[in-house]
């Protein structure tokens, strides 16, 4: 890396980290009930939103209501999308007259984005209206963030309570994250966004003349909609002449401030963040980045904050930030180092395929990294045609879990999972009693974190071998041999992990990837915050039991680096397997 | 059963103040601060016309004209209605012999020594308004010969469509094309 992308890489986690402390301690105050600085205007908005819904803000629910509450929640958005989706031909705001969506489409987009997926199937200049992007989509990239973020916070009750047998109200903490959180911090970066270039508007597409007009062969198509061929079995096309184009309108700034911070990374254009009206300069890149980073890194220290035990957090977030930089490092490397078979035909020897000029290398990579340690999934560089080693970063990240930062709240509460794991293991090998932050660590937890860890692990391997032996499946692929399998691969481990990003030559849009990626991430989803507020409830109702000279010391660092070992033995024992077969193998190939 | 009714209200009001005040807020702000990044930054010339957006990217061929990168765009390159890159893996035939003529067009158009990468690999999203300096310059001698001016005047307007680095520090040095394309149409 030369001094320039060093410097902008260094400012990045300098600001991202002073920035940690503030919010994290921002967020436990918001989550304990107590005044902050932005009581004195939603105070009064927090109160009329629970008179409205009936809700009684001081009633404790236990972990199976809170639970239950969740899902009649996530129920009610995934199908009110659903519905929007499949009448959006009728509704309003819709100046282009897009039709509806198909209906395996607009299941997959319903839990997709009801699970903070937002893995896309579709290309929303070309099929989404403004209704459905800001009503649909909008919606709930914040009730999906939200969500996320009050499993942490269950959690982090569960660890902290004793003898209780409640964890909170989840309609008063839904409300709380969703207006003292997302939405201030969205409205800032959103104004912010728009000074950089990204539009915020409600016109119709424009048309602009092209200073030199270009022509493209068509090819005909008969009546449904196959392409017409000539005796000689070659396509039939007419020539077309364009002088003009249609460049797409619609309210960008405010989808994209709430996609990146809510981590869910679902594009208004189907270039996503790489799309000049998203992401328009390397400014507006670094804020992306921070943005996708800000609320898993500053959930550490609230973590910390609320259990009494800041030491706690800051290794967590330490843990995150040493795995985050060293697949930066390897991604970066392998871009740099370029494409072998590109450089034999007289090409400089970096990869610039799929990525932006403004952004450069390090902007590139900061961002693939960023976005698929955590659960974000929004690009700036298409995955796809990373090298070998590059793209094994993005899916490496993913299938970890995603706890790497991780998703807003979904990053914490795995980590967590993964630190029980961590406990009970070295726990059994030291001969010391499992146990954190004062609670003991039993088979009930044990199996929790294994659900939460494991469930994204088992539905990739199981479905991408599904998918081989389904002919229109592997039809999809865009890309012959071993990198096809990393596509399949790369699909089913970001849905599954509630990612998003993609190998997006995969066309996903076939009833086979629609309705086996629902599945993927309804489960993908669900298990593991079910399974987590479980752990919660039980954790709650254990007594506290002082540290004692038995009690291994979890805030230290041998802990953290034994932490970081397990993700990455449990990340490698199952899945390298696959991963030899793709881009490792593809990696060989090309480099010989 | 008691929680069904806060759901479907929670809901409601959600999507009024997230899908709706929200972005209306946003609308009222950007329109009133930043107009014209709001409504995509279109470059409009003498009389009144836009003529382009200087974010989006648009196709040139014309020896006369700077070429732009490769996009992978569906129908025609740089169709602002279908963006995204090529997805193409490093290690696909296709794709291959793809940039292969890529560097043979450029070869044939008078450039010597080392191609620069992103002049032949297409961007992320197929719009990519950008190309480095180094790109840039390689062009220079062919788009001088064709307009029968100077290459000093060419390298003059180059230099006026080059953005440096954000704050000095941030992203890439890097030469907006369609700019360039029409100060060059003002000579």
């Amino acid at each position: 890396m030369n001094t320039y992308e060093w410097l902008q890489t260094i400012l990045l986690f300098f600001v991202l980290l002073t920035l940690v402390k503030p919010l994290g301690d921002y967020m436990a105050r918001v989550f304990q009930g107590e005044r902050t600085l932005l009581s004195p205007v939603l105070d009064t908005c927090e109160r009329l939103i629970y008179r409205i819904s009936g809700v009684n803000k001081d009633e404790e629910m236990g972990w199976e209501r809170y639970a239950w509450a969740l899902l009649l929640f996530n129920l009610v958005c995934g199908v009110a999308l659903f519905a929007i989706l499949l009448l959006q031909g009728v509704l309003p705001l819709n100046p282009q007259n897009y039709p509806a969506f198909s209906w395996h489409l607009a299941l997959n987009t319903a839990v997709s984005f009801m699970t903070n997926t937002n893995w896309q199937n579709y290309g929303g200049e070309s099929t989404a209206s403004y209704f459905t992007q800001m009503f649909g989509f909008a919606v709930h990239n914040f009730a999906s963030a939200a969500t996320g973020i009050v499993v942490a916070i269950a959690l982090i009750r569960g660890f902290v309570r004793r003898r209780g047998s409640t964890i909170g109200n989840f309609w008063v903490d839904l409300t709380r994250s969703t207006l003292y959180i997302l939405l201030p911090v969205s409205l800032v970066f959103a104004v912010f966004l728009v000074s950089q270039g990204v539009i915020q508007n409600l016109n119709p597409y424009r048309t602009v003349p092209l200073v030199q007009g270009t022509s493209y062969d068509k090819p005909r198509l008969d009546d449904r909609g196959n392409t017409l061929k000539d005796s000689k079995g070659n396509p039939v096309t007419e020539n077309i002449q364009v002088k003009e184009v249609q460049i797409p309108m619609g309210p960008v700034a405010s989808q994209e401030a709430i996609k990146e911070l809510g981590t869910n990374g679902g594009g208004f254009f189907n270039a996503n963040s790489a799309h000049p009206y998203e992401n328009p300069t390397p400014l507006s890149n670094m804020a992306e980045i921070f943005l996708i980073l800000l609320i898993s890194g500053s959930l550490t220290h609230t973590f910390g904050l609320m259990a009494g035990n800041t030491r706690q957090g800051w290794a967590l977030l330490a843990v995150m930030l040493a795995i985050l930089v060293l697949a930066m490092g390897i991604l970066y490397w392998a871009e740099s180092s370029g494409n072998p078979l590109v450089t034999r035909l007289g090409v400089q020897s970096i990869n610039m395929e799929g990525k932006e000029v403004r952004f450069g290398l390090a902007g590139s990579s900061l961002f693939a990294v960023s976005t698929t340690g955590t659960s974000c999934g929004a690009v700036n560089t298409m995955h796809d045609s990373l090298t070998p080693i590059g793209g094994m970063m993005p899916l490496s990240l993913i299938l970890l879990s995603e706890v790497i930062f991780g998703g807003v709240g979904t990053g914490l509460y795995t980590m967590l999972a993964f630190v029980v794991i961590a406990v009970f293991v070295a726990g059994l090998m030291i001969g010391r009693t499992p146990e954190f932050l004062g609670k003991k660590i039993e088979v009930t937890e044990m199996w929790m974190s294994i659900v939460t860890v494991l469930t994204s692990g088992i539905l990739i391997l199981i479905f991408s071998a599904v998918a081989m032996l389904v002919p229109s499946a592997v039809a999809s692929m865009n890309n012959p041999g071993a990198h096809g399998l990393s596509e399949v691969l790369y699909a089913f481990a970001s849905m599954s992990n509630n990612n998003g990003s993609a190998f997006a030559g995969l066309n996903g849009n076939t009833v086979f990837y629609n309705i086996a990626g629902a599945v993927c991430m309804f489960i993908g989803r669900f298990a593991p915050i079910v399974a987590s507020l479980a752990m919660a409830g039980n954790l709650a109702e254990k007594k506290y039991i002082p540290p004692s000279l038995g009690t291994l010391p979890a805030d230290k660092a041998p802990f953290a680096l034994w932490l970081t070992l397990v993700i990455l033995i449990v990340g490698a024992l199952t899945f390298f397997p696959a991963l030899a077969l793709g881009p490792i193998a593809e990696h060989l190939q090309m480099a010989s | 059963m008691n929680d069904i009714k806060p759901a479907i209200l929670l809901f409601i009001i959600f999507t009024i103040i997230c899908g709706g005040v929200y972005p209306a807020v946003v609308i009222g702000i950007a329109q009133a601060v930043f107009p014209k990044q709001a409504q995509g930054s279109f470059i409009v010339d003498r009389n009144g016309k836009t003529i382009g957006s200087s974010l989006i990217g648009q196709p040139f061929s014309d020896p006369r004209y700077f070429w732009p990168r490769p996009s992978a765009t569906s129908g025609f390159g740089y169709n602002p209605l279908s963006s995204g890159g090529s997805n193409a893996g490093p290690t696909n035939p296709d794709y291959l012999k793809t940039v292969a003529g890529r560097v043979k067009a450029l070869r044939e158009s008078g450039v010597k020594g080392v191609v620069p990468a992103d002049l032949v690999q297409a961007s992320a999203s197929g719009l990519d308004p950008h190309i480095t300096p180094e790109s840039a310059g390689l062009q220079v001698a062919r788009v001088a010969k064709a307009r029968g001016i100077s290459e000093d005047a060419v390298i003059k307007a180059v230099i006026r469509a080059t953005e440096d680095r954000q704050w000095g520090l941030l992203g890439e040095p890097r030469v907006n094309v369609l700019v360039l394309n029409l100060e060059l149409d003002r000579l």
